[in-house]
């Protein structure tokens, strides 16, 4: 198909209107955070759903990836003689991007798009508007408990799995490479400064602010039935994955700027 | 047909009859990416009455009625309701007015996470009415829609006829002050679309509540005319010498115009071809 110019323009307008309403959309959503009524309820039941249902997953990850970077990094730290570095190889790897970014990846398959199915169907049931109708307003009561209770869980979930992945690294060093679990932990523990731990616990609240933002936009826009909710489902996935990685970049470069001036 | 506008738009910001009437449109018109669904709609509701909207599928009629509960925004004209200006009203101030409008949607539109007494009772347990109330209220309210047995049951389990009557249960459990309607019977088969007629009868002849009803079935909206509540036989009745209920008048909605706005004599006298033939 060729596009015109004329079409190229009008589809650059439409993405541009897109960014700004997400963007008002995420300013309502924390602007929230300070009006009444606040669904104390709402938040626990979201935190409940988005935390604890999500905890095997990020266990699970966080268990293997750990035991991957010790698998692969005892190879070839042992080439340099550097094998006692293992475990401060897992741990700032894990600590500094591989925890943030998978448990956040992991949360956004499984939230972002459980959100926007979930508010999708709802608007196209009318369930939307039928709250309007009550007098409730779904952005106070569907879109920031889900807002707050992401950041706070992916947070938590992120200690879960650094914790979990130095685990994991230990045992692999330990039971599979054979190394000294002391050396390891001795050698995790004083890789740890406090910009490390800063950059890595920053990481979580802004992609658990993308993962229900991005979640909760895709569902309370859909349009055209139930073959719309599919597609909000798939979008929300897909965007909230690729801004995860991309401010992961934008994140990581700021944060060096920011603890170590480079 | 059209009330008359203001003419001096600083002098007076709400028209003399908006004030003491239920609904006004003023020209309104609507569209989507599209063709424009509604042009230059002038209508009004007074005290109760019940104004029953007709129209083929897809005309508007849906539109119509959220413009008129402001979940929708009209591209021009005004729209007021309980004498007030919705047409740019702030949504935070339109969530408060919608408190006082029931708003029974074309699917009924339950919420599905919540069981039959939890949508009921919504409006209520929002507002932090304790929970005894709440109970007893949705209670209440299943009563008036005959389907107290359904109190824990969630709406999937429900039939369609049911789950309309839940809706309806929800929209009047706070005595609103304006009802809308949207196809209340659409789908279903006539010994349940009987019980809900009679239902939106019950709650027009026993409470006087103004309302809007859509439908674009005849028999419904001639049923409705032609009977009225009898509270000491408990159900509804035909009225004597083939009367009709004053209060009860019709709107037509053709290719996005009001078409007829007047009672059911006029519209069954109507000459219009579109109108004939339509009635027919
Ligand atoms: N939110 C919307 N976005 C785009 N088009 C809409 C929307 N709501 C209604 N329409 C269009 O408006 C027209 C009237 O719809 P509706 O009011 O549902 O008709 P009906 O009279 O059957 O209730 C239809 O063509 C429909 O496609
Ligand atoms: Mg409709």
């Amino acid at each position: 198909m060729q596009l015109t110019l004329d079409q190229l323009e009008s589809i650059a307008k439409r993405q541009l209107l897109a960014v700004q309403e997400y963007y008002l959309f995420c300013w309502q959503s924390v602007a929230n955070l300070f009006r009444a009524p606040h669904y104390i309820a709402d938040i626990l039941t979201q935190a409940d759903l988005i935390g604890v249902g999500s905890l095997p997953i990020v266990v699970l990850t966080g268990f293997f990836t750990g035991g991957v970077l010790a698998l692969q990094s005892a190879a070839s730290l042992a080439q340099f003689g550097a094998q006692a570095y293992t475990g401060r190889f897992v741990s700032l790897s894990m600590i500094r991007e591989l925890a943030p970014v998978l448990t956040g990846l992991m949360v956004s398959g499984r939230n972002a798009s459980g959100m926007a199915s979930e508010l999708g169907s709802m608007v196209v049931t009318e369930q939307i508007d039928a709250m309007r109708a009550l007098g409730t307003d779904p952005m106070k009561k569907l879109v920031t408990p889900r807002m707050l209770s992401t950041v706070v869980m992916l947070f938590l979930l992120t200690i879960v799995a650094d914790t979990v992945g130095t685990a994991g690294g230990a045992f692999v060093s330990v039971f599979i490479s054979g190394q000294n679990g002391t050396q390891y932990f001795t050698s995790a523990y004083q890789a740890l400064v406090w910009a490390d731990i800063a950059q890595g616990l920053t990481k979580p609240l802004f992609f658990g602010f993308l993962i229900a933002t991005v979640g909760c936009y895709f569902g309370m826009k859909t349009t055209g039935g139930t073959q719309g909710v599919g597609r909000a489902t798939t979008e929300a996935v897909v965007v909230s994955s690729v801004l995860i990685i991309f401010s992961d970049f934008i994140l990581s470069r700021a944060m060096l700027w920011l603890f170590s001036g480079i | 047909m059209a009330p008359p506008l203001p003419t001096n738009q600083a002098q007076v910001n709400t028209p003399i009859s908006a004030s003491d009437q239920v609904v006004v449109f003023e020209s309104v018109s609507i569209r989507f990416n599209g063709p424009p669904v509604l042009q230059d709609v002038s209508f009004q509701i007074g005290p109760a009455e019940t104004r029953i909207l007709l129209g083929p599928a897809g005309v508007g009629k849906s539109v119509l009625l959220k413009l008129a509960n402001g979940l929708l925004r009209p591209d021009s004209g005004r729209i007021f309701l309980f004498g007030q200006e919705i047409t740019h009203m702030h949504e935070e101030a339109l969530l408060q007015l919608r408190m006082r409008t029931g708003m029974v949607f074309q699917e009924s539109a339950l919420f599905d996470s919540l069981t039959v007494r939890d949508n009921v009772g919504y409006q209520l347990v929002e507002r932090n009415l304790p929970e005894e109330e709440v109970s007893r209220r949705v209670r209440e309210a299943l009563q008036f829609v005959e389907l107290g047995h359904t109190y824990d049951l969630l709406p999937a389990s429900l039939s369609g006829g049911m789950r309309r009557r839940v809706a309806i249960a929800r929209a009047i459990i706070d005595q609103p002050a304006f009802l809308l309607y949207d196809s209340p019977t659409g789908g279903l088969d006539p010994v349940t679309s009987h019980t809900i007629n009679e239902l939106v009868v019950k709650e027009r002849d026993v409470y006087a509540t103004p309302a809007l009803l859509v439908t674009h079935r005849l028999q419904d909206a001639f049923t409705m005319a032609t009977h009225h509540y009898d509270s000491e036989q408990g159900k509804m009745v035909q009225l004597p010498d083939g009367q009709i209920d004053p209060k009860t008048t019709f709107l037509v909605l053709h290719e996005g115009r009001i078409i007829f706005d007047g009672s059911t004599e006029a519209l069954l006298a109507s000459e219009d071809p579109f109108l004939k033939e339509f009635l027919a």
